[in-house]
């Protein structure tokens, strides 16, 4: 059963098509990313699955609900969690404080908040830096704490913008490990869009390929690796000279 | 009891008895002090804890003041019904604001620049209202009374200054219980970063109408008390500038977000401030504007060497967290 389901999804921006007629699935319990190269429009459908943006056409639902042009707080609330490409922590509080305000979405009561925050950044690492300010963390801490924040909100489906961009290999192999864990142990259905191409193939299931805007390609990551169109996207068309 | 609670019940003790023996100066400076301490209390709500800049606070005081002064003075309600009515009229204009730059997505200077129009719109639009006296002020009936009726707000200096102690201390336990709640949270992501509070599922037009709401109830307070200490009312002073600047410079010298930098640099601001006019005066120099001289230097200073405020560096080195 599909978890999310985008269908034609289009949107424009001053007539710039940045996603063009996009439909994909992401399976319950699945693992999905989404690749394509620079300006493929995969940060703009994060956008619209995550309520920052309103499709022009098409339909976006979340286990059969209809969430397209709902605004992110409610969309949060339906259950999608959602990382920031670049990290937007609240700086001026302490890594803790910023997983509480996360987990007063599902916890009403503060003390309670408080306990799931801790018990998330200890899985995920952040233990001894929890009283820290967040201002204070480096670029893998903030990616780290962007995770926290969005499973605080008890997600049914996680969304991942780039979070390993900018990590060390064996700091991307622990996210990696972070990520099948959250997937396999606790059942989270968890969709990346990532460049670094040693965990998208290490962790999906299923791939989907975008280029300019549309779908090129969709399947296991043998399949897309193998794809004659996501090879001319991504290493250009053979031309004689 | 923990250390600091115990210095803030040992201050609190002091506060209660001043009045028997401070002198009526000393006493009008005290209350002047609380006056400042709660205004800031109050915008801190908006500013230090959800972010919101207002430049226009003297809108709440200058519409609690005339709105419950002019029940009072024209119709005979009493300031503990008017309260009410100036509460009302001051939620609903801070609803107004609020409604029009979070729905249209005004922020931070423009949002600032929108709550100056308003304050100084309303201030001239005062000069044209003749039930409440127009530009040459409304005005209460002063008798000297040396017996507390409280229920007419009517009585000597020391029943004001603990009116005002209540007022300060109520918002002091209202701001240190919001700031542990849930709207505290809230209110503190949507000051970091509001796309980031947004995508946490956090509601940011309602939770910053909130805030508005609330501050300018908050501050409407302080208009009723303007009123009735003050008895007399002119638009020019009330709505005017250079008041909402007054009532921003405490809580940005002690702290702003924190919740007893309002108080700290209300303090600090007044003494220093009054104590300067006074130790001229006493040398005999009568130097108009000196106040605001130095209310300029002492900001300069902190931005240079505290850009926090007072507060925080200070309560580090109690060994204190907020």
């Amino acid at each position: 059963m599909s978890l999310l389901e985008v269908r034609g999804v289009s949107k424009s921006f001053r007539g710039l098509k940045a996603v063009a007629d996009a439909s994909f699935d992401v399976a319950q319990g699945g693992l999905h990313a989404l690749i394509g190269p620079n300006g493929a429009g995969k940060t703009t459908i994060f956008n619209l699955v995550a309520g920052v943006l309103a499709p022009d056409r098409g339909e976006i639902r979340l286990a059969g609900r209809r969430i397209d042009g709902r605004r992110p707080d409610q969309i949060c609330a339906a259950g999608i969690g959602r990382t920031f490409q670049i990290v937007k922590p609240f700086a001026g509080l302490s890594v803790l404080d910023n997983v509480v305000v996360g987990a007063l979405r599902p916890e009403r009561d503060v003390s309670a908040a408080k306990k799931r925050a801790a018990e998330i950044i200890e899985n995920l690492g952040l233990g001894a830096k929890r009283d820290l300010p967040a201002s204070s963390l480096t670029l893998p801490d903030r990616k780290r704490l962007e995770v926290a924040r969005a499973l605080a909100t008890r997600p049914k489906l996680l969304l991942l913008d780039e979070v390993m961009a900018g990590l060390r290999p064996t700091e991307c192999d622990q996210m990696v490990e972070v990520f099948r864990a959250l997937n396999r142990r606790d059942g989270l259905t968890i969709l990346l869009i990532e460049h670094v191409m040693r965990a998208v193939m290490a962790l999906a299931q299923r791939i989907v390929v975008l280029h300019h805007g549309e779908v090129i390609a969709r399947g296991t990551p043998e399949e897309v690796v193998r794809d004659p169109a996501v090879l001319q996207s991504y290493l250009g068309e053979e031309t004689e000279v | 009891m923990s250390r600091p609670s115990l210095a803030l019940a040992l201050l609190g003790a002091l506060l209660l008895l001043l009045p028997a023996v401070a002198g009526p100066y000393l006493l009008s400076v005290a209350t002047l002090i609380l006056f400042f301490a709660y205004t800031g209390q109050a915008w801190n709500v908006m500013m230090g804890f959800a972010g919101q800049l207002s430049l226009g606070h003297a809108l709440y005081v200058g519409l609690g003041a005339y709105v419950s002064a002019g029940l009072f003075a024209r119709y005979g309600v009493g300031p503990w019904a008017g309260l009410w009515v100036a509460l009302a009229v001051c939620v609903a204009a801070g609803a107004i604001i609020g409604f029009l730059a979070f729905r249209f997505g005004i922020s931070g200077v423009y949002f600032a620049l929108l709550t100056i129009a308003f304050a100084e719109f309303t201030r001239i639009g005062f000069d044209h209202i003749a039930v409440l006296g127009g530009p040459g002020g409304l005005f209460l009936k002063v008798s000297q009374r040396e017996a507390w009726d409280l229920a007419n707000l009517r009585g000597p200096p020391a029943m004001f200054y603990y009116v005002m102690l209540a007022l300060a201390a109520g918002a002091l336990a209202l701001c240190g219980a919001l700031l542990r709640s849930r709207a505290g949270y809230y209110w503190q992501a949507i000051r970091e970063n509001e796309d980031a509070a947004q995508a946490l599922g956090i509601n940011t037009f309602r939770w910053k109408m909130a805030a508005v709401m609330l501050s300018a109830g908050m501050t409407s307070l302080a208009g009723v008390f303007f009123a009735f200490y003050y008895n007399n009312l002119f638009p020019e002073q009330v709505f005017h500038i250079s008041r909402s600047i007054e009532i921003i410079l405490g809580p940005i010298i002690g702290g702003v977000g924190t919740l007893f930098g309002p108080i700290l640099g209300a303090a600090a601001l007044t003494l220093l401030g009054d104590g300067i006019t006074e130790f001229l005066a006493a040398l005999g120099w009568e130097i108009p504007g000196v106040k605001q001289v130095f209310y300029g230097c002492v900001l300069l200073a902190v931005i240079m060497w505290l850009p926090h405020g007072i507060w925080p560096p200070l309560a580090k080195r109690l060994g204190l967290r907020r």
